[in-house]
């Protein structure tokens, strides 16, 4: 039979090993928040205040990211994806390199754009000031916009004029860093290691599905798909390619996924003319 | 001629105080320096470590068609000596030894699939070099708690792709995982000041430790972390041996 200490000790070890910090319980407090309430955003001429978007923040932002930040609000049980948890400073939508903080322009204009395939809609009804002042709010839930600056936007050379070879020669970058491993051979998001993706926190992700009509998720200009492999989707399996493509193949890459796209595009249009077959996963490298 | 001879008086001269520095030096930092040494064993049956199914990236799956790859959770070596367990000293250790972080460069390789070495110790500041060995694209993914001051960051490594060096800023246990091959998972474990990794028979030693009292905490990725006191006397080496249950 055990004692009492025994089994309070057991009680007490079983509560140290869960309080091991998996990444997504910090703990903060409301007083940590305080702390932070003077901190401001920059966005062009427009400055932010994060105390002016407490009410904005409770009426809208709460139901799902929650009062503390954390991702953890009401209706988190019914959301898939996951709300963002802001305590972290992780944000898939950048312009800086992965493993750097986003820029206040990138959070500026994820909150305006919304992120498709999420239950984050677009909130074009706020006026820039009040976007302003939420993104100085999002970012005083998260020490690290205390601790660290943003990273240095990612340099992306002025886009040249789409042509045939620039299409085949993304087609061969697309086969030469793999993109179809998850993305699969046609962009219909089944290539091989598809189905056992996960994001950060261990939860199933999919990867994009290029061919069913829905909006990148970090915006549909060229420049913002240019943007999504040179700098990954930080807290989820999309890494960056900024150390293995070079601007200019960028550039031919960006072409050769507009192909993969069902929406009308000039690329799909000189694809089809070409005749451009899909990648070939068994040939051997340089060979498609 | 004269000239050369006394060239070649100067040269001799420099290189014997030279040699006779290099002797001395050597000399002061073998007293100055002492190391804790050990095993660390399974007590128990060691647990069974599952084969890998490779097949859905055909390059992984024939690197290991002759030989098939296991999980790497508990290796067990000759006399129940476990590999792969990291030691380092938690408490007594002088600030002047934490102060720097040693310059070796370590080397983190992804080779056939699997990450070489499986767990990789460091200290805080030191600079790993993630390299890839194979014909098939990686993406490299450490999930620190960014809470720590560790960032996560996710970058591919293409075939041919060049080694990126990075370095962790705070002590932390970081799993490490590749997501277009899930069943790739390794561990960067940073420490902060001297550490060891053990072997295949699970021998260890942790060099250049002053003497003096210290706690030595011996991390295994399943079973935990265990400490004990050691002490380092001057010109004698410590002693801790760890076991840990099989579970």
């Amino acid at each position: 039979m055990r004692t009492r200490l025994q089994k309070w000790s057991l009680l007490l070890g079983a509560a140290a090993v869960l309080a091991l910090p998996p990444a997504s319980c910090a703990q903060l407090t409301q007083y940590d928040l305080e702390s932070r309430i003077g901190m401001e955003s920059h966005i062009g001429s427009i400055t932010g205040h994060a105390k002016d978007a407490k009410t904005a923040y409770r009426r809208y932002c709460t139901g799902c990211h929650g009062d503390l930040g954390d991702g953890n609000g009401e209706n988190f049980p019914w959301v898939d994806p996951k709300p963002r948890d802001f305590q972290l400073g992780i944000f898939k939508c950048r312009s800086t390199p992965t493993g750097t903080l986003p820029t206040d322009q990138d959070l500026f204009d994820t909150i305006a754009r919304g992120l498709d395939r999420s239950n984050m809609p677009q909130w074009s009804t706020f006026t820039k000031e009040e976007r302003a002042d939420l993104v100085a709010w999002v970012k005083h839930f998260s020490p690290r916009w205390v601790n660290e600056k943003p990273g240095t936007p990612i340099e992306i050379p002025p886009e040249p004029e789409i042509t045939p070879e620039r299409i085949k020669a993304g087609r061969d970058v697309y086969a030469r860093v793999q993109c179809w491993k998850c993305h699969g051979v046609l962009g219909q998001a089944n290539g091989p290691s598809a189905a056992t993706l996960t994001d950060d926190l261990s939860r199933p992700i999919a990867a994009y599905n290029f061919t069913e009509g829905s909006r990148p998720k970090c915006g549909d200009t060229d420049r913002d798909i240019y943007r999504v492999f040179m700098t990954g989707l930080d807290g989820t399996p999309m890494p960056s390619f900024a150390d293995n493509i070079k601007p200019d193949e960028a550039w031919d890459l960006v072409f050769y996924l507009r192909t993969l796209m069902s929406q009308p595009s000039k690329a799909k249009t000189m694809a089809k003319q070409l005749g451009l077959k899909p990648v070939d996963p068994n040939a051997p490298a340089g060979q498609q | 001629m004269r000239k050369e001879s006394s060239f070649a008086a100067v040269l001799s001269a420099v290189v014997l105080v030279c040699s006779g520095a290099l002797i001395l030096n050597q000399k002061v930092s073998a007293a100055g320096e002492g190391k804790i040494s050990g095993t660390v064993r399974l007590d128990g049956p060691a647990p069974h470590m599952k084969g890998i199914e490779m097949s859905k990236d055909p390059y992984c799956a024939k690197a290991h068609a002759n030989e098939p790859a296991h999980l790497e959770q508990v290796v067990v070596g000759s006399n129940g000596g476990l590999q792969n367990v990291v030691l380092y000293i938690t408490e007594g250790l002088p600030a002047s030894a934490l102060a720097e972080a040693p310059k070796e460069v370590l080397v983190f390789d992804q080779k056939n699939c699997m990450y070489t070495p499986h767990v990789l110790a460091m200290d805080a500041g030191q600079t790993f070099k993630v390299t890839s060995s194979d014909q098939t694209t990686h993406n490299i993914h450490p999930l620190p708690n960014p809470m720590t001051g560790n960032i996560p960051w996710n970058q591919s490594q293409p075939p041919g792709a060049a080694p990126i060096e990075k370095s962790w800023k705070a002590p932390e246990v970081i799993p490490v995982k590749c997501n277009i091959h899930p069943w790739m998972n390794g561990w960067h474990v940073v420490v902060k000041g001297p550490y060891a990794v053990t072997d295949g028979s699970g021998n260890y030693s942790i060099n250049n430790v002053p003497p003096g009292n210290y706690a030595v905490t011996a991390w295994q990725e399943l079973y935990g972390t265990q400490t004990q006191k050691v002490t380092v006397a001057a010109g004698k080496a410590g002693t801790a041996d760890f076991t840990f249950k099989a579970k």
